[in-house]
């Protein structure tokens, strides 16, 4: 019995290891070439300028990421304690803090 | 009470269960390891994006990106990119089922697709360089081949990296290092896909917009 239950946890934790089904990495697949097609056609019709295109083009490379990070990387099956998605976002602040950074201070650069 | 009795009679089948799992752990803490140097990488990429967007309208009289810049090129490369990350995922599925035949096929689709990405992109660079683009002729140059060509040295580096695993995998098989093996390679790959996007979407589309 307790051999019987010993099996079938693994079995559940290889389950879980196994993480991802076709499904997942279709939806993927698809929404990434959404996500690359709009703003492709935005750009090559001219539909957007100046800083509306910039947010609305960085707002799908995000999108983008997300999706990415669900439905290929598996960040949500992850288990407890989710150290993963913890040291992705210590990583994101100091992505924002250097591009922001860098970005602010250089443009004060521009104006003197 | 029943537990440790339990644990008395089972103790050979504990004993390897236990091994098993430390030996499992040991690979998940690996896989956990590569993750916190996709980080690290990540923030490596971040300076180089800041760099660029910084000497983005440093082009010291020489020729612009946008008009340089080939678009049905990058395009063509972006989708094909986008589909080496889908099929690298669809390796690790076959990986999933035990099909070895499927995991190596995927595999090898997934390093053509890469390498014509590589293929493309260099051709682009020698274009570049031909029209009197090259790394020395402005900061916005230097900062674009930069970037551009540290996400191109990540993906050379993953299709030695790819082969190298299907090299082990036709001689070892699929067991449990292979196994993180591959995840850890298909991770990378798609990660190398979410850095791309990004380089296609701040220095070519904002670019030529």
């Amino acid at each position: 019995m307790a051999q019987h239950q010993a099996h079938d946890s693994h079995g559940a934790h290889d389950a879980h290891e196994a993480h991802g089904s076709l499904k997942s990495y279709v939806i993927g697949f698809i929404l990434s070439l959404v996500l690359t097609a709009i703003p492709l056609i935005i750009v090559l019709n001219d539909m957007l300028e100046g800083t509306a295109a910039t947010v609305v083009l960085l707002g799908f490379a995000i999108l983008q990421f997300v999706v990415q990070l669900v439905y290929f990387m598996h960040l949500k099956e992850e288990g407890k304690p989710r150290y993963n998605l913890m040291v992705l976002i210590l990583g994101l602040i100091i992505v924002l803090t250097i591009v922001a950074g860098s970005i602010w201070i250089m443009t004060f650069n521009k104006v003197a | 009470m029943a537990n440790s009795g339990n644990h008395i009679i089972a103790k050979p089948q504990h004993h390897d269960e236990h091994a098993h799992e430390e030996h499992h752990d040991q690979e998940e803490l690996r896989f956990m390891g590569f993750w916190f140097f996709l980080i690290t990488d990540c923030i490596m990429f971040a300076t180089l994006f800041a760099t660029y967007v910084v000497l983005s309208g440093s082009f010291a009289g020489g020729p612009t990106g946008a008009e340089l810049f080939e678009m049905p090129g990058v395009i063509a490369e972006t989708f094909i990119l986008l589909t080496s990350s889908f099929t690298s995922g669809l390796a690790v599925l076959a990986m999933n089922k035990g099909d070895r035949k499927g995991l190596i096929g995927w595999l090898i689709v997934t390093v053509l697709l890469g390498a014509t990405f590589l293929t493309l992109e260099i051709s682009e660079f020698v274009t570049l360089v031909h029209e009197g683009a090259t790394i020395s002729t402005s900061a916005f140059w230097s900062s674009f081949y930069t970037l551009v060509g540290t996400h191109g040295l990540h993906v050379s580096i993953g299709l030695v990296w790819m082969i190298a695993i299907m090299i082990q995998l036709g001689r070892h098989g699929i067991n449990s290092v292979t196994r993180r093996k591959v995840k850890v390679v298909s991770l990378y790959w798609h990660f190398l896909d979410v850095v791309w996007i990004f380089v296609f979407t701040i220095v070519y589309m904002l670019e030529v917009i």
